[in-house]
C-alpha cells in the first residue's frame, strides 16, 4: 500500500512530455539546396545545350551522309510471282525472279543486306501477343493455353511448331546476290548467322532436346504458311536450325512500326569482296514466296553500310541541329527580354 | 412501490436511429425494471471497427469510393480476353496497394478512437449499489443508478440532482464544456429529494421519473417525478448534464436519466460533417473531366480501329485473322474501345487520392510536431484533428473568432485606478517614463498583508504607499471595493480565503481591495466583515441595489460600526457621472481624462462613488422599499424608481480599470493576419461594450479608423437604414478621395460587386445580436454582407450560437471565400462546424469546441503560424503536387494514343507491362510525394512580418485552378507527343551500329520508357524548390530503381526461364541501351521536353514576378497614403469611446445574498437571520436571465439603448 502511494506521483512526473522533438526533420528545418532560375544559370544552360546539340547534330549528319545505301522495291518487279502467290493454292509452286542493278561506286566496309516490308502491321496487339515464348524455349507446353490462337493446332489436334501468327507469317523469300563481272556471274558470299542478338540466340530461343532435331519436333507440324517444317530451316548448319535459326529469330523480334527492315544477310568479306562491294552490275535472284499484294504491302531489298550511329537515317542529326539552333536562339531572346525589362524596372523605381 | 396513477401526456415523437423512444421512464435503484427499456448504457463508442469486422467493413466502405469501384470494373474488363490489352496485375497491384494504405490509415485512426473511448469509459465514479457506494467505471453506470459526485469532478451522465452538501439542495456547476460560459451556474434539487442526505435514505429512494426522450436541447428539460403518490414537475434547473464540472460543492447525488449516447452532450456533438477542401472538389471535377476525355479518346481510337479493320485489317487477315466472334470491323471497334479504356486508364491516376491523403497526413504531422505551436504553459502541442483540410489553411480569407477565451484569456486583472484625481497603475521606470512591457520592474510587495492573494500583481508602488500613508480617499476607495459587490467568500482554513465571484470583473476588484489591505472576509445576509488594514470591522448590510442592464450600476447601503449609513455605488461612467453632486465638477473632469486614457488602452472601466445618508431619510426610504418589494404589481418599476432616487448627488471617489487579459500576442497576430489580407470578424455572445473594448485592445479597431459604424436597430427598417447610411458614407468618402475609378459604372452591374471593397479609408462595423437577426433575413443579407465586407473589422456582439453559424454561412454562400472559425466554447461549435475550417481553442481535454474542430491549439497567436506557414506551404505543396501528378500521367498515357495511329488502333501498349504497373507506384511516386511533403518556397523566418501577403495566391486560388490544370495537361500532352514522335523519327528505317534492326518493338518500348522516366525526373527536379536529403534520395533513388528493375527484369535469364511468357523483354536492356543512338534519342527528348518549360518559367518569373512581391509593393504604397489620410482625421476623435459597465454579470444575485439562501448554516448561525419574504429568488434569477437572453434574440424586448460609439 505504501509502495503504491509513493509510486504514483512519481509515475505522474515521469509522464512523457507532449512537447514535440526539436529535430530538424520535425521542425521542417532540414538543410536543403534551393535552386533558383537565375538569369545566369538559365542563359548558360541554354547556350551550353544549344552548342552541344549543334555539334552533335553536325556530327550525326556528317556520319549519316557517309552511309551508302541501296534500296530496291521488288514487289512490282516480280508481278508474275506476286499474282501467283495471291492464290494460296499455289503455295508449293516455286517462282523466281531477278532484279538487276548497278553500283556506280564501290561500297566499302561491312555491307548488310536487309529485306524491308511496308504496311505489314507487326505491331498489332493481337499479332504481338500471338506467340509462345515457352514453346520457343524448347519446352513441351500446352500451347492451347497460350495466345497463339488461331495458329495453335490443326483440326486433328497436331500442335504447330512454332505456333502463333508471328511465326506463321515469317518472311520466306530467298534472296541471293550475284556480281556480274565481265559476263561471268559470281555469287556474292553472304553470312546468314551472327545477325541476331546474342541473348536471343542463346537465351530466348532453344530447340527442344532430343537426339536429333527432327525427332525433337516429332508430333508437331509446321505452321500452315510455311513450306517446310521448322527443323529444315537450315539443313546445312545444325546450330542455325529449328528455333535458333537466325532468320526466324529476327522475324520473331517484332517491329515497332508497320514499315520496317530486318537484317537478312551480311556480305562475307573475302576475295573480291574483301573491301566491300566493288562497283559494277549486280543481280538479286529472288525466290518469291511471301505474298504482300493482298494487304497492299511492299517488299524491298536493301544494301547498306553502317557507322557508329547506325544506318542512314538523317532524322536524329537534323533534329539535333534544329534543337541546338532553337536553344541558342531562345537564349538570345531571353537575353533581349531580360535587358529590356531591366530598363523598364529601373524606370519604375524612379 | 408507487405507480403513477395518471400518465403524462405523450412527449412529441422523436425519431432516433432504429427505434423511436416516445418517453423515458426511469426508476431509481431498480436496475431490473429499467433494463426492460433497453436504454443506452453509459459506454461511449466512437470507433467504427473491431478486429473481426475491420476487413469486410473497411473494404465495403472503400469500394463505395467511385475511384476504387472504377478500378475494380477495369479489373473485371481485363479478364475478358478479347478486350484485355494489359495483364491483370497492372491494375490489381496498384489497387491493392491503394486499398492497403487506406486500410492502414483507417485502422490507425480507429485505434486512437478506441483508445480515447476507453479513457473516457474507464473514468471512475461512485455508484450507489445496494445501499453501498462502489467505485465503478463510467461505462458501467446504468440509467436509474444513483451516483455521487465530488467537487471538481466531471458529471458522468445526465443526472437529476437529488441532494447536495449545500443548503437547500443547491449545487454549483461550470458549464464551460457545454455552452462555453465560464461563470458558474446554480442548480437546485427539488425540495422533496434534497432532504435525502445520506446513503441509506438514498438507497431506499424509489421515485420514478417520466420525462422527454433524449434530445439535444441543452437548456430545456421536461419531466415529472412520481414518488410516494405525489408528482413533482422537473425542469432543467434540476439537471446536471454530462460534461459539466461540479464546483464549490463538496458532494452531490444524482439519478442517472440519460446515459452515454443519449446524453445531451453526445446528442449535441452529432456526426461531424465531412468537410472537403475546394481543391478536393476541384479535383473531383477534374477527374470527371478526365473521364470524359478518356471516353473521347476511346471513341476516337475505336472509330479509328473500325476504319482500320475495314480498310486494312480485312486485307491483313491472312496473317492476322480476326478473333473468334468478331465478324465486323464495327464490333472490333467496339471491343477496341474497351481495350483502350483499359490502357488509357492511367490518365485517371489511381494513386492520386491515396497520394493526396499521404501528403496531407504528412502536413498534419508537421503541424502536430511544430514546436512553435506548442504551448509550454498548458503543455499542449497543436493538433491537426482532421488530416484533410491542410491546404485550405493557405486559402483562408475570413476568420470568425469568438472573443472570450479565444482572444482573451477570460482573466480580469485590476490594472489601474484613479483615486481623487490621481491616477495609479502606470508602470514607470527610473526616469518616470512609462516603461515598455518587456522591462517591468518588480511587482509591488504585499507581504505585509497575511491575507493577500499571492497571485495578484500590481506594478505601481505609489498606490500602496498612499494606503500606508492613510490617504482617506484611497481608503474609502478600497473600502467601497470590499463592500460593494455580490462575491461570496469561503475560508477553508484561517487566512485561506476563496472568493466565489459571479463575474470575473468583480472578483478582480475584490481581490485588489484584499491585497491593498481591505480584505473582504465573510458575509451574512445582514453583515459584511472586512479586515481593514488588520482590523476586523463588521458592517451592517442594509440593502443591495442590484445590478441590471438598464441601471448599469450596483450599490450597497451599509451602516458602519460607528453608525453612519453610507451608500456605495459602482457603475458605468456614462450613468454614474450624471448622478454626481455638482461639487464634483473639477474632479469629474480629471477623472474623465483618466477614464479616456484607460479606455484608450482597452481597459474596462468603472466609476466609484459614495453618498452619506441621513438616518431619518434612510428609515423612510427603506420603509418605502419594503412596501414596494412586497407590492403585488409593478414591483420592479417601483423598486427601480426608489433605487434611482437614492443613487443621486453622489460623491465621486475614483475609477477602476480592469484589464480583460488578452491572450499572448493577439494584437500582433491580428495585425499580421490583416496584412495577409485576411479579414477578421469577431462574433461574441458578450456585450457590445466589452466586445468593442476588446476590439480596441487587440487593435482591430483603432482611433485611426475613419469611422466605426454601430448598428443597433431594433426593427428591420432601422437596421436597413443604418446599413444604408454606413454604405453611403463609405461611398462618399471614396468619391471625395477621387481615386479615379468610376464606381457608378460598376454599380450598374447587378452582381455583388467589389466596389465597396475598393473603398478608401478604414471602417469598422459593430452590430448587435438583434440587429443581426434582421440583417440575416433573406432580403437584407446581401446588403449586410456588402457593408460588412467593405469594413476592415466587423464585430458582432450578443449573437447566439445559431447566428454565429448563420454569419459564417452567409459569407460562405456569397463570397466563395474560405472561412475559418475559431472558438473555445460549446457556443462556438455550430460556427466551427459550419466554417470550412474549424479551429478549437484548447482549454481542457475533451472540450466540445475542440472535439468539433479540425485543428486545435492553445494560443490564438498560433493561428498565424498555422495559416501563414503551414497553410501556405500546404497549399503550395498540394498545388505543385497536383500539377505534376496530372502532368506525369498524361505524359505517360498519351503516348499510347499516338501509338494507336501506327499500330492499327489495336490497343497495343507502348511500354512493357511491368513498366505500366510500376510507373505510378515506384518510378515516379516518391519524388513527387517528397516534394508534396517537404517543399518550401520562402524561407520560414521571412514568413513572420515580412511577407504575410504571400498567402495571396492561395486566397485567389492561383496555383491550382482549371487554367493551371489545362496548362499541366497541355505540358503532359506536349511531352507525350515528343516522347513518341522523336523515337519514331529516329527508329523508323534505322539500324543498329552492328547492322541489325533497331526499330523492333521492344527496343522502342525501352527507349520511350527510359526517356519518359528521365524526363519526368528532370521535371520533378525542376519543380522541387527545396532539395532536402530526402528529395535527393527519392529522385536519384527513383532513377536508380528504374534502371535496377529494368536490368533485373530484362537481364536476368532466371526470371525468363521461370516465366518465359511474362518476361519477354529478356536481354533487351543491355542490347538496346548499349546503342549510342538510343542515348542520343533520350537526351534529345529530354532537352526538347524540358527546355521550353525552363524558358517559360524563367520568363514568367522575369516578366511577371511573384504576385506576392507586387502585392507587397502596392500595399506599401497604399499604407503611405493611409497614414496621411489618418493624420487629417485624427483630431477630436479621442474620448468619444468609453467603456461601459461591462460586468459579465447575472442579475438577481443581490437578492439571493440578502435572502441568505446560499449561505452555510454555520455562518448563518452567527447572525440573527430573519427570513425575508423572498418569493422564489431562484425564479427571479431565472426570469431575469431569460429576459436577458431574449433581449439579445428578439427585437421586441426592452430596448437597452447602449451608448453609441
Amino acid at each position: 500500500m505504501k509502495n503504491k502511494t509513493s509510486l504514483s506521483p512519481q509515475e505522474g512526473e515521469v509522464r512523457p512530455s507532449r512537447c514535440p522533438d526539436n529535430s530538424a526533420f520535425k521542425q521542417q528545418k532540414l538543410p536543403a539546396w534551393k535552386p533558383q532560375l537565375t538569369i545566369e544559370s538559365v542563359l548558360s544552360s541554354f547556350f551550353l545545350i544549344g552548342g552541344f546539340c549543334l555539334s552533335v547534330g553536325v556530327c550525326l549528319i556528317l556520319s549519316a551522309k557517309s552511309v551508302r545505301e541501296i534500296q530496291i522495291d521488288y514487289s512490282d518487279k516480280c508481278s508474275d510471282c506476286s499474282k501467283l502467290r495471291e492464290n494460296s493454292s499455289n503455295w508449293n509452286k516455286e517462282c523466281h525472279c531477278s532484279v538487276n542493278f548497278m553500283l556506280k561506286e564501290d561500297i566499302l566496309g561491312d555491307v548488310f543486306m536487309y529485306y524491308g516490308l511496308q504496311n505489314f502491321y507487326q505491331n498489332h496487339r493481337r499479332y504481338v501477343i500471338s506467340r509462345s515464348d515457352a514453346q520457343l524455349l524448347g519446352r513441351n507446353v500446352n500451347i492451347q493455353k497460350s495466345y497463339c490462337a488461331p495458329f495453335t493446332t490443326y483440326r486433328n489436334g497436331t500442335p504447330m511448331a512454332p505456333c502463333g501468327a508471328i511465326a506463321n507469317s515469317m518472311f520466306n523469300d530467298t534472296i541471293d546476290l550475284f556480281y556480274n563481272l565481265n559476263s561471268s556471274v559470281i555469287e556474292v558470299p553472304l553470312l546468314k548467322t551472327g545477325n541476331s542478338w546474342w541473348t536471343d540466340k542463346n537465351v530466348k530461343f532453344r530447340n527442344p532436346k532430343s537426339y536429333n532435331l527432327s525427332s525433337a519436333f516429332a508430333g508437331t507440324a509446321r505452321p500452315p504458311y510455311w513450306q517446310k517444317p521448322v527443323y529444315l530451316l537450315d539443313e546445312e548448319d545444325e546450330r542455325n536450325n529449328g528455333y535458333v535459326n537466325d532468320d526466324f529469330i529476327i522475324w520473331m523480334r517484332v517491329s515497332a512500326f508497320a514499315t520496317f527492315r530486318n537484317l537478312y544477310r551480311r556480305i562475307r568479306r573475302i576475295r573480291q569482296f574483301a573491301d566491300g562491294l566493288p562497283a559494277g552490275n549486280y543481280t538479286f535472284r529472288i525466290s518469291y514466296n511471301f505474298p504482300v499484294t493482298k494487304f497492299k504491302g511492299r517488299k524491298h531489298v536493301i544494301l547498306s553500310t553502317v557507322v557508329w550511329s547506325g544506318g542512314s537515317n538523317p532524322f536524329l542529326g537534323i533534329a539535333y541541329v534544329v534543337t541546338g539552333t532553337a536553344a541558342t536562339l531562345t537564349g538570345f531572346v531571353i537575353t533581349a527580354i531580360h535587358l529590356k525589362l531591366r530598363k523598364k524596372k529601373t524606370y519604375f523605381q524612379k | 412501490m408507487t405507480v403513477p396513477r395518471e400518465m403524462p401526456e405523450k412527449w412529441p415523437r422523436v425519431r432516433g436511429p432504429g427505434r423511436a423512444e416516445e418517453e423515458r421512464r426511469v426508476r431509481a435503484n431498480a436496475r431490473e425494471y429499467n433494463e426492460k427499456f433497453q436504454y443506452a448504457s453509459n459506454c461511449i463508442k466512437t470507433s467504427k471497427y473491431n478486429i473481426v469486422t475491420f476487413l469486410p467493413v473497411n473494404l465495403f466502405e472503400q469500394f463505395q469510393e467511385v475511384a476504387n469501384t472504377y478500378f475494380l470494373f477495369l479489373l473485371i474488363l481485363q479478364l475478358i480476353p478479347q478486350i484485355s490489352s494489359l495483364s491483370w496485375f497492372t491494375t490489381i497491384v496498384p489497387l491493392v496497394l491503394v486499398l492497403t494504405i487506406t486500410a492502414v490509415k483507417d485502422a490507425t485512426d480507429d485505434y486512437f478512437r478506441h483508445k480515447s473511448d476507453n479513457q473516457v469509459n474507464n473514468r471512475q465514479s461512485q455508484v450507489l449499489i445496494g445501499g453501498v457506494l462502489r467505485q465503478e467505471q463510467w461505462m458501467n453506470v446504468r440509467v436509474g443508478d444513483i451516483i455521487k459526485l465530488e467537487n471538481n469532478q466531471f458529471v458522468a451522465a445526465d443526472l437529476l440532482l437529488l441532494c447536495s452538501s449545500e443548503p437547500h439542495g443547491l449545487c454549483y456547476i461550470e458549464t464551460a464544456e457545454l455552452d462555453g460560459e465560464t461563470n458558474m451556474k446554480v442548480r437546485q434539487a427539488i425540495p422533496v429529494t434534497s432532504e435525502l442526505g445520506d446513503t441509506s435514505k438514498l438507497a431506499r429512494f424509489d421515485g420514478e421519473v417520466i420525462c422527454e426522450p433524449p434530445n439535444n436541447k441543452l437548456d430545456k428539460f421536461g419531466g415529472t417525478l412520481y414518488w410516494k403518490e405525489n408528482k413533482y414537475p422537473l425542469s432543467n434547473q434540476n439537471m446536471l448534464l454530462r460534461g459539466c464540472v461540479l464546483r464549490n460543492t463538496e458532494w452531490c447525488f444524482g439519478l442517472v436519466i440519460f446515459a452515454g449516447p443519449d446524453t445531451k452532450l453526445m446528442q449535441n456533438s452529432g456526426r461531424t460533417k465531412f468537410k472537403r477542401t475546394s481543391i478536393d472538389r476541384l479535383m473531383n471535377t477534374l477527374v470527371l473531366w478526365i473521364f470524359g476525355f478518356l471516353v473521347c479518346m476511346g471513341v476516337i481510337l475505336a472509330i479509328g480501329n473500325a476504319i482500320w479493320e475495314h480498310e486494312v485489317g480485312v486485307c491483313f487477315q491472312i496473317y492476322l485473322p480476326w478473333d473468334e466472334g468478331v465478324h465486323s470491323a464495327f464490333f472490333s471497334g467496339f471491343l477496341s474501345f474497351w481495350s483502350y479504356i483499359i490502357i488509357l486508364n492511367t490518365v485517371v491516376p489511381i494513386s492520386l487520392y491515396v497520394s493526396v491523403e499521404v501528403i496531407r497526413l504528412g502536413h498534419s504531422y508537421f503541424i502536430n510536431w511544430d514546436k512553435k505551436m506548442y504551448c509550454a504553459k498548458r503543455r499542449t502541442p497543436a493538433e491537426a484533428r482532421t488530416t484533410t483540410l491542410n491546404e485550405e489553411l493557405g486559402q483562408v480569407e475570413y476568420i470568425f473568432s469568438d472573443k472570450t477565451g479565444t482572444l482573451t484569456q477570460n482573466i480580469m486583472v485590476f490594472s489601474k485606478c484613479s483615486v481623487n484625481g490621481h491616477s495609479y497603475g502606470d508602470v514607470q521606470d527610473v526616469l518616470g517614463h512609462k516603461a515598455e512591457l518587456g522591462e517591468r520592474p518588480e511587482p509591488v510587495d504585499f507581504s505585509f498583508n497575511p491575507l493577500a492573494d499571492p497571485r495578484f500583481q500590481f506594478w505601481d508602488p505609489s498606490l500602496l504607499e498612499a494606503v500606508k500613508l492613510g490617504d482617506p480617499h484611497v481608503h474609502e476607495f478600497f473600502r467601497l471595493l470590499s463592500l460593494c459587490h455580490t462575491v461570496m467568500s469561503e475560508e477553508k482554513s484561517e487566512g485561506e480565503l476563496y472568493y466565489k465571484a459571479q463575474s470575473p470583473d468583480e472578483g478582480a476588484l475584490v481581490t485588489a481591495a484584499r491585497n491593498f489591505g481591505f480584505v473582504f472576509r465573510s458575509r451574512t445576509p445582514k453583515t459584511i466583515t472586512v479586515h481593514e488594514l488588520g482590523r476586523a470591522i463588521t458592517y451592517q448590510l442594509l440593502a443591495i441595489l442590484d445590478f441590471n442592464n438598464i441601471r448599469k450600476r450596483m450599490s450597497v447601503i451599509v451602516r458602519s460600526p460607528e453608525g453612519k449609513i453610507r451608500l456605495y455605488c459602482k457603475g458605468a461612467d456614462t450613468i454614474l457621472l450624471e448622478r454626481l453632486h455638482p461639487v464634483n465638477q473639477d474632479l469629474t473632469n480629471v477623472t474623465t481624462d483618466h477614464l479616456n486614457e484607460y479606455a484608450g488602452e482597452g481597459l474596462r472601466t468603472l466609476v466609484l462613488a459614495y453618498k452619506d445618508l441621513e438616518e431619518s431619510y434612510y428609515e423612510d426610504w427603506s420603509e418605502r422599499l419594503h412596501r414596494a418589494g412586497s407590492a403585488p404589481e409593478a414591483r420592479e418599476d417601483r423598486l427601480a424608481r426608489l433605487y434611482d432616487e437614492v443613487e443621486h448627488d453622489m460623491m465621486l471617489l475614483g475609477a477602476t480599470a480592469i484589464e480583460d487579459k488578452l491572450q499572448q500576442g493577439v494584437p500582433e497576430t491580428i495585425a499580421i493576419l490583416t496584412l495577409a489580407n485576411i479579414k477578421i470578424w469577431v462574433l461574441t455572445g458578450d456585450k457590445q461594450e466589452t466586445a468593442v473594448n476588446i476590439g480596441y485592445s487587440c487593435k482591430m479597431l483603432t482611433d485611426d479608423m475613419t469611422e466605426v459604424f454601430v448598428v443597433t436597430g431594433h426593427t428591420v427598417l432601422e437596421v436597413r437604414e443604418e446599413l444604408r447610411k454606413a454604405r453611403e458614407k463609405m461611398m462618399d468618402a471614396s468619391r471625395s478621395m477621387g481615386n479615379g475609378f468610376s464606381y457608378q459604372e460598376k454599380l450598374s452591374s447587378s452582381k455583388l460587386t467589389s466596389v465597396l471593397e475598393a473603398i478608401a479609408g478604414e471602417y469598422a462595423l459593430v452590430i448587435n445580436g438583434h440587429s443581426l437577426a434582421h440583417a440575416l433575413e433573406a432580403d437584407m443579407e446581401v446588403e449586410f454582407l456588402e457593408t460588412a465586407c467593405a469594413c476592415k473589422a466587423v464585430i458582432c456582439c450578443r449573437v447566439t450560437p445559431l447566428q454565429k453559424a448563420q454569419v459564417v454561412e452567409l459569407v460562405k454562400k456569397y463570397k466563395k471565400a474560405v472561412t475559418l472559425a475559431i472558438g473555445d466554447g460549446a457556443n462556438d461549435v455550430s460556427m466551427i462546424k459550419t466554417a470550412h475550417i474549424g479551429c478549437g481553442h484548447q482549454r481542457a481535454g475533451g472540450h466540445p469546441a475542440v472535439l468539433a474542430s479540425d485543428y486545435s491549439f492553445s494560443q490564438f497567436k498560433f493561428l498565424q503560424r498555422l495559416l501563414l506557414v503551414h497553410g501556405r506551404w500546404s497549399y503550395l505543396r498540394m498545388c505543385k503536387f497536383l500539377c505534376y501528378f496530372f502532368y506525369k500521367n498524361f505524359a505517360f498515357t498519351m503516348v499510347h494514343f499516338w501509338f494507336g495511329f501506327f499500330c492499327g488502333f489495336s490497343a497495343q501498349t507502348v511500354y512493357d507491362q511491368y513498366f505500366i504497373t510500376l510507373y505510378n507506384i515506384v518510378y515516379t511516386s516518391l519524388p513527387v510525394l517528397a516534394m508534396g511533403v517537404f517543399d518550401q518556397d520562402v524561407p520560414e523566418q521571412r514568413e513572420h512580418g515580412v511577407s504575410p501577403s504571400c498567402t495571396r495566391p492561395g486566397q485567389l486560388n492561383l496555383l491550382f485552378n482549371k487554367r493551371e490544370f489545362f496548362i499541366c495537361i497541355a505540358q503532359g500532352i506536349y511531352t507525350s507527343v515528343l516522347m513518341f514522335f522523336i523515337p519514331y523519327g529516329v527508329f523508323a528505317d534505322a539500324t543498329r551500329d552492328d547492322g541489325a534492326q533497331l526499330a523492333d518493338y521492344q527496343s522502342f518500348a525501352v527507349t520511350v520508357a527510359t526517356s519518359l522516366v528521365i524526363v519526368v525526373s528532370v521535371q520533378i527536379g525542376l519543380d522541387t524548390g527545396f532539395w532536402t536529403a530526402i528529395n535527393h534520395f527519392f529522385i536519384w533513388g527513383s532513377l536508380a530503381a528504374y534502371f535496377a528493375i529494368l536490368f533485373a527484369m530484362q537481364h536476368s535469364d532466371g526470371l525468363f526461364q521461370m516465366f518465359p511468357n511474362q518476361f519477354r523483354f529478356v536481354g533487351n536492356a543491355q542490347n538496346t541501351l548499349a546503342q549510342p543512338t538510343v542515348w542520343l534519342t533520350i537526351a534529345l527528348t529530354t532537352v526538347v521536353c524540358i527546355m521550353p518549360v525552363v524558358a517559360f518559367r524563367f520568363l514568367k518569373l522575369d516578366l511577371k514576378p511573384e504576385l506576392s512581391d507586387t502585392v507587397r509593393y502596392t500595399q506599401l504604397v497604399r499604407k503611405k497614403q493611409k497614414t496621411q489620410h489618418r493624420c487629417m482625421r485624427r483630431v477630436g476623435r479621442a474620448g468619444s469611446r468609453r467603456s461601459g459597465y461591462a460586468f459579465s454579470h447575472q442579475e438577481g444575485f443581490g437578492e439571493l445574498i440578502m435572502s441568505g439562501k446560499n449561505m452555510r448554516l454555520s455562518s448563518l448561525a452567527l447572525s440573527s437571520f430573519a427570513a425575508r419574504p423572498s418569493a422564489g429568488w431562484i425564479e427571479t434569477l431565472r426570469k431575469k436571465k431569460g429576459s436577458d437572453s431574449s433581449a439579445a434574440g428578439s427585437p421586441s424586448a426592452a430596448p437597452d439603448k447602449t451608448l453609441k460609439v
